[in-house]
């Protein structure tokens, strides 16, 4: 029962960061049916400018822990986000338009691109980092097991609701969030009634990677420790997640994260770590078999 | 020169946007470029480098300044831009290398990403060539056009001549006499991976499958060989077909659940089954014996005689059965013999497939599930058979892999090989057969050409992916060989 409640807690928090990724690719390919495979590495992009600038701030002499955490995150979020339109506006928007398959395969040279940038730049070594937000709440001990939720935990799924309702917010209320949805709706009929489409893609994919950067800095904060490689696993578990909650659904998203995150938490703990990835990609398969649009998707009509 | 119909410049506009994308790049390089994290005993400690953030932002303000200038049709200030750009940082890579003062200024510290930045304003001046000769850039575009349209029609006509000297070619490359054996090698290579994107073009070409897992099945083929080789003592030509069977039986257990899934949820769960048949190789340790690999698989034999030096007391080797002087080169010749024939014999059945009902149905069902089902194709049985063909040519490949190699572990089938098939495929320009091999020759070819580059050749390799995609995105070769169209209009997308 300790080990289970103590597996949940964890499983949460990863499946809190895989969804605020899975949340990118959900949005994209909402909106322009795409697969963006460079958008772990964008994550990955996250991870790292958060660990420099935590370096910067520190030799500054920035000691106060939340002061930094605070300007870490701002500078990721717009780093990240400027990361994101880059990749747009050179590799996917001169394709628009073009087969459905130009833009993954353009995508996915981007990602290379990207994970060789960093490897190049920063070394392929590991990247430590002390940890900064130690401790937590003993929930309750019982024969010598403590169950705990550390604060950096709670931190973790903290900010990801609270995001998840803003994020939630701007789809519903907001003039953009209705661009967005008209936009994905369709295109032409959107531009015609004065929707910017390009400029309403442009910031999907800035918020999809400012969301993206907010998850790295949580993993650098979280394992404290990164390499140039880690975007990909995290990317493909995110799009896991994304298509098992129903690929363009941003609930969804968010679902299918934490069922990947306690899958894999779950099965790590009580089977074999060796095979968390194979157990994920399988509950994948099975539930596919059954919802083919995923836990939350929208069956599509079939238009003739 | 049609300079007098050219619209006026807004050059407040161009300059607007060509600070604005300096300051971008100062934004995406500030922190990634411009601080060095080194991992040292314990903490992590830092350099920095901002020459080269800044260097980068001035150059981007620069190149975009002028590339909107060519755009709008004025092509002389460009081409002086250019040729100073190139004549600035040629000269500091000059005075570098002579050791004056001067070039330690020179931006950046890696020579290859000098040399690899001076592309940027050499393909400038070239696109400012090319636009003064031609008048106006939309008369240098339209010429293009042209030019493009006819060697399509060109090319189209002649496709089976072009073929056949490509064929005769490869037949004769290792009797050229700049023919060696790293040339031998590389072409080897490269075949291997145009009979895998011929196998994958069945996939997603014509069946119009989005695979992103073909590497597994790859994988299942070189195992199934070396296990069988090493475990059991299995030729290799016995071992192929069992290996080819083997491999196609897992493309069905593994399609027979998903081939209903629409494209993208196909592409996610194919992707699964690529890493899970890795992660289940490495840990399987007893069986495939995990990370390390499998050693010592034994090489094909040319009906029975080896390649060796020397044989056992009663065994002829292929020299002395011959009458030849040995040499290593019989066997690398022997094994690109074998994977030339392996290819056409794929790009023989796929020609020949298209024109049966089975090949048609694929096209078919790529095009319109919904009318197939209508007018009686089962869409699960036809996407089952071009999934498990696809499959069996890759396990094939994945033999002969095996075999060429002598040794196989599960670093050579990550997900990037699945990315690089699917890439010469589309790169290929879908269904295009030729269109195929002139992808495989650049993307896999040519950098194995470039192995100095070492560390920045995979990032070339992004860069030319994406690049080429911009550059022609229907592919290198943009044609779909002509199927049956009732309206060429509609039909041709």
């Amino acid at each position: 029962m300790e080990v289970f409640l103590q597996q949940l807690i964890n499983g949460l928090t990863l499946g809190a960061i895989y969804g605020l990724i899975a949340i990118g690719y959900t949005m994209v390919y909402g909106i322009i049916g795409m697969i963006n495979f460079a958008h772990g590495d964008i994550y990955m992009m996250g991870a790292f400018n958060a660990l420099i600038l935590f370096l910067i701030l520190f030799g500054f002499g920035v000691s106060w822990v939340p002061l930094a955490i605070i300007l870490v995150l701002i500078g990721t979020v717009a780093v990240t986000a400027a990361y994101g339109w880059t990749v747009e506006r050179v590799a996917y928007r001169p394709l628009r338009g073009s087969t459905r398959l130009a833009p993954l395969i353009s995508a996915i040279g981007m990602s290379i691109v990207l994970q060789n940038f960093v490897q190049l730049l920063q070394g392929a070594r590991n990247k430590p980092l002390h940890s900064l937000i130690q401790g937590g709440i003993t929930v309750f001990e019982n024969e010598g097991f403590a169950v705990t939720v550390r604060y950096l935990q709670m931190g973790i799924v903290l900010v990801t609701v609270l995001l998840m309702v803003g994020f939630t917010f701007l789809i519903t209320r907001t003039p953009l969030g209705r661009a967005q949805r008209a936009t994905e709706q369709d295109k032409k009929m959107a531009a015609l009634l004065g929707v910017n489409v390009d400029r309403t893609i442009s910031l999907t994919f800035v918020i999809g990677a400012g969301l993206a950067g907010v998850a790295g800095l949580m993993v650098l904060l979280y394992y404290g420790q990164i390499d140039f490689y880690i975007g990909f696993l995290a990317g493909i578990k995110a799009f896991t997640a994304a298509v098992l909650g129903g690929i363009g659904s941003l609930p969804g998203a968010m679902v299918g994260g934490l069922l990947i995150g306690l899958i894999e938490v779950f099965w790590s703990g009580y089977f074999s770590v060796e095979y968390k990835d194979v157990a994920t990609f399988a509950i994948l398969v099975m539930v596919l078999i059954f919802r083919p649009t995923g836990l939350l998707g929208r069956p599509d009509l079939e238009k003739v | 020169m049609s300079a007098a119909v050219l619209a006026p410049l807004d050059y407040q506009k161009i300059a607007k946007g060509s600070i604005a994308a300096g300051i971008l790049t100062l934004v995406l390089t500030g922190l990634i470029v411009g601080i060095e994290t080194i991992s040292s005993t314990g903490a992590l400690t830092y350099e920095t480098r901002f020459r080269a953030v800044f260097a980068a932002a001035i150059g981007v303000a620069i190149v975009y300044f002028l590339a909107e200038l060519l755009k709008n049709g004025r092509p002389i200030v460009p081409l002086a831009g250019g040729v100073a750009l190139i004549v600035v940082l040629g000269g500091l890579m000059w005075a570098h290398g002579a050791g004056y003062e001067v070039g330690d200024l020179l931006p950046f510290e890696s020579p290859v990403v000098n040399w690899g930045i001076l592309l940027v304003p050499a393909s400038l001046v070239i696109r400012s060539i090319i636009v003064m000769v031609s008048g106006s850039r939309d008369e240098a575009q339209r010429r293009a056009g042209v030019r493009a349209a006819k060697f399509a029609q060109f090319y189209l006509r002649y496709v089976v001549v072009f073929s056949l000297i490509l064929i005769a070619l490869a037949v004769l490359l290792p009797f050229m006499p700049f023919a060696d054996r790293r040339l031998v090698d590389v072409a080897t290579l490269v075949l291997t991976y145009i009979m895998l994107g011929w196998g994958l073009n069945i996939v997603v070409g014509l069946a119009g499958l989005l695979d992103l897992g073909y590497v597994a099945f790859y994988a299942v083929g070189a195992y199934s060989y070396a296990m069988l080789s090493v475990n059991y003592g299995v030729s290799f030509w016995f071992a192929l077909p069992i290996a080819g069977a083997l491999a196609a039986t897992f493309g069905v257990v593994l399609g027979f659940p998903v081939l209903r899934l629409r494209g993208d949820y196909l592409a996610i769960v194919t992707l699964g089954f690529g890493e899970m048949i890795r992660v289940i190789i490495i840990n399987w340790w007893w069986f495939t014996g995990g990370p390390n690999g499998i050693n010592k698989v034994v090489r094909p034999s040319f009906f029975g005689l080896d390649f060796e030096r020397s044989a056992p007391e009663g065994v002829q080797t292929f020299s002395s059965f011959f009458g030849l002087e040995y040499s290593p080169n019989q066997r690398v010749f022997f094994l690109y013999f074998v994977i030339l024939a392996f290819a056409l014999l794929t790009n023989f059945f796929t020609l020949r497939i298209r024109k049966l009902p089975i090949g048609r149905a694929w096209e078919a069902l790529r095009e319109d599930e919904t009318a197939c089902r209508a007018l009686g194709i089962n869409p699960r049985n036809t996407k089952l058979t071009a999934f498990a063909i696809g499959a069996m040519f890759a396990g094939v490949a994945g033999s002969f892999f095996a075999a060429r190699q002598g040794f196989v572990s599960p670093e050579s089938f990550v997900f990037l090989e699945s990315a690089v098939i699917l890439a010469i495929v589309v790169l290929g320009g879908l269904g295009s057969q030729v269109g195929i091999v002139l992808a495989a020759v650049v993307l896999i070819g040519l950098p194995e050409f470039f192995r100095e580059l070492q560390d920045y050749r995979m990032l070339a390799f992004g860069i030319g992916m994406v690049l080429i995609m911009i550059w022609r995105p229907g592919g290198l070769l943009a044609h779909r060989d002509p199927t049956i169209f009732l309206n060429k209009g509609k039909a041709a997308r």
